[in-house]
């Protein structure tokens, strides 16, 4: 599934080189459910910049589903992303102007799926999130918890192989959050794939395996 | 498409104000450029109208060489049974001294016949016009003009009085009036004229002859001066042995052409001035949307996110700018209307209509089309060619 080896990134701030991520090597398997934990600045960022494909490495070598991602154009990276990858934030992310089936209709309408198939994946996606009464209000009249409801089912709405979460109960009260983790739990016995970055050991634990992630080197915790 | 239409809207409507103020520069500008043009072109069908009326409807043939095929008066009454044709009038010219009594004064005479009145629509005060019977018997009868009835004989009602032409005596048969009816009489009335049988005008002068060399035809009923300009071509260089050098023909009357550059220079000018207006209202819709871009920088690396590629996000972008361009171009169209119709309303006593012209809306929207690909292209690009990471960080 994923397959990261010898990975490196280096970023220039100001004087001095920065290596965000320094020999990292990594894999994740088919219906996993993975965490990557590490404190700020540790490189988990970039970690998952790269695993989403929104940023290249280095050096070093990158499989997605068996598919090197290397050297690819931005397009053929946006491709990837839209195919592969299901992304959800810290911040939500959702569009401001779009109400929630909209924001979950975005990544279909990017693949081209016709009309009438996109409702239907809409609704199905809203459903497994348990979010069906408020999906025609904007984000901002929604909770924290149900935008983040929206922004999972935007991510799975779209089949990706991999759901990618960075710190996505980090904007939510713990009891939220909780329900949140609840969702994921959900979709992992549903059989998908998911990488979830977090800097708390409490969520961190919950998924079948850990990564810690320290000044850009990666090491596998038993759970 | 239809899908990036819909969401160009929405981006729109989601702050009206601040679309209406960037669509105002295009709304200006489509109003400008429409309605300039189409009070030009309105005031340009109504004096062209009116000089139609004076008889620029006719056409004039001068023949240069006959080829042995002279054209004569019967040639004439032939083609006048054509339906291309209204009536057919040979013209000769040639300046005489007239007396009357002791009154003596420049004259220009013209050799003529019968339906030269009608071609000219030349207008008779008291008596008549020359009528074929002049032709036939070679009456040494003359028509004059009230110009030269006033200043050579007196007083205008004097039929039955003798002028002396070159010595020869005609007798008055008719007076026409000078009034502005006919460009003919209008670009005579200062002067002396008088019209004679074109019979009687080849006993007068020694250069004419039976041969006709210079004639006028009006087009018939049915139809067009191009129509009779195309048939009298044809059957005149049948006649010359195929050479379309030997005749000339002419309808575009002096003033009418001359006027019809004028204005026309005139629509070129101020449709100029509007198109220009038009650019400074795209350029600032370039301004709003490079703001746009940068306040939805968020938003676009949200996208890319998701899977929108970079001709997705250009796409978006291009046709929110072309969508703001439309909507001005529209609302601009329906302004100039409003406008028109207000004009017309107004100046209703001139019986002038300012109708807005098809070609020139089609100009305006065709233009705001182009306005609105060109100067969103840089924004959109722009938009478009964000890293989706540092896109997605900007701002928190």
């Amino acid at each position: 599934m994923i397959l990261l080896r010898d990975v490196c990134k280096t970023y220039q701030v100001g004087e001095e080189p920065v290596h965000a991520l320094d020999h990292a090597s990594l894999e994740v398997r088919d219906g996993e459910f993975v965490s990557i934990i590490g404190p700020s600045g540790s490189g988990k960022s970039t970690l998952m910049n790269i695993i989403g494909c929104l940023d290249t490495a280095d050096s070093g070598a990158y499989l997605l589903d068996d598919i090197p991602i290397e050297d690819y154009t931005e397009n053929e990276l946006a491709k990837i992303r839209s195919r592969k990858i299901g992304f959800v934030f810290q911040s939500f992310n959702l569009i401001p102007q779009l109400t929630a089936a909209e924001n979950v209709e975005l990544p279909l309408i990017y693949q081209r799926v016709k009309k009438a198939e996109r409702r239907r994946r809409v609704a199905e996606a809203l459903e497994r999130v348990q979010l069906t009464g408020r999906i025609h209000h904007l984000p901002a009249e929604l909770s924290g918890g149900q935008q983040q409801r929206v922004a999972i089912a935007r991510a799975i709405a779209a089949r990706p192989s991999l759901i990618l979460a960075d710190e996505p109960t980090g904007n939510l009260d713990s009891h939220t959050g909780q329900d949140i983790m609840n969702i994921f739990h959900e979709l992992h016995q549903g059989g998908n794939t998911i990488v979830l970055i977090t800097h708390d050991p409490s969520v961190a634990r919950q998924a079948q395996r850990s990564i810690h992630i320290l000044d850009g080197r990666v090491k596998e915790v038993a759970p | 498409m239809i899908q990036s239409i819909r969401m160009a809207v929405k981006s729109i409507s989601g702050n009206k104000m601040r679309a209406f103020l960037t669509m105002l520069g295009i709304i200006i500008g489509v109003m400008a450029l429409v309605i300039l043009v189409s009070l030009v072109s309105g005031a340009t069908g109504n004096v062209t109208d009116t000089i139609a009326r004076l008889g620029s409807d006719q056409i004039t043939v001068r023949v240069s060489d006959s080829k042995g095929a002279p054209v004569t008066i019967s040639d004439l009454n032939a083609w006048m049974e054509e339906d291309a044709f209204g009536p057919l009038a040979p013209v000769a010219t040639q300046s005489v001294t007239a007396k009357y009594g002791t009154a003596t004064g420049a004259l220009t005479v013209y050799g003529t016949t019968a339906p030269y009145a009608d071609i000219q629509k030349l207008s008779v005060l008291v008596g008549r016009f020359l009528k074929q019977a002049d032709e036939q018997n070679v009456s040494f009868v003359c028509v004059i003009n009230e110009t030269a009835a006033t200043e050579l004989v007196g007083y205008a009602d004097c039929l039955g009085e003798e002028l002396r032409l070159n010595g020869q005596r005609f007798r008055v048969v008719g007076v026409l009036r000078d009034d502005d009816a006919s460009l003919t009489s209008v670009f005579r009335s200062g002067s002396l004229v008088a019209y004679i049988p074109y019979a009687a005008f080849i006993r007068l002068s020694d250069s004419v002859t039976s041969e006709v060399t210079s004639f006028y035809v009006s087009a018939g009923a049915g139809s067009t001066v191009e129509e009779a300009k195309d048939r009298l071509t044809e059957i005149l260089t049948a006649r010359f042995d195929q050479d379309t050098d030997a005749f000339s023909l002419s309808s575009q009357n002096a003033l009418e052409s001359a006027m019809t550059s004028v204005t026309s220079i005139l629509a070129v000018l101020l449709g100029g001035i509007a198109a220009i207006s038009l650019v400074v209202g795209g350029i600032g819709i370039m301004n709003i949307m490079l703001v746009t871009v940068t306040e939805r920088t968020r938003e676009i690396g949200i996208r890319k996110a998701i899977g929108a590629s970079r001709s997705m996000i250009l796409t978006q972008f291009l046709v929110e700018a072309v969508v703001i361009c439309m909507l001005g171009c529209a609302l601009g169209i329906l302004g100039s209307w409003g406008v028109l119709r207000l004009i017309t309303t107004v100046v209703s006593g001139l019986s002038i209509s300012f109708q807005m012209s098809g070609g020139v809306v089609l100009v305006a929207v065709v233009f705001c089309f182009f306005i609105g690909i060109v100067f969103g292209l840089y924004p959109a690009n722009k938009a478009a060619r964000m890293a989706p990471i540092d896109a997605l960080h900007y701002g928190g």
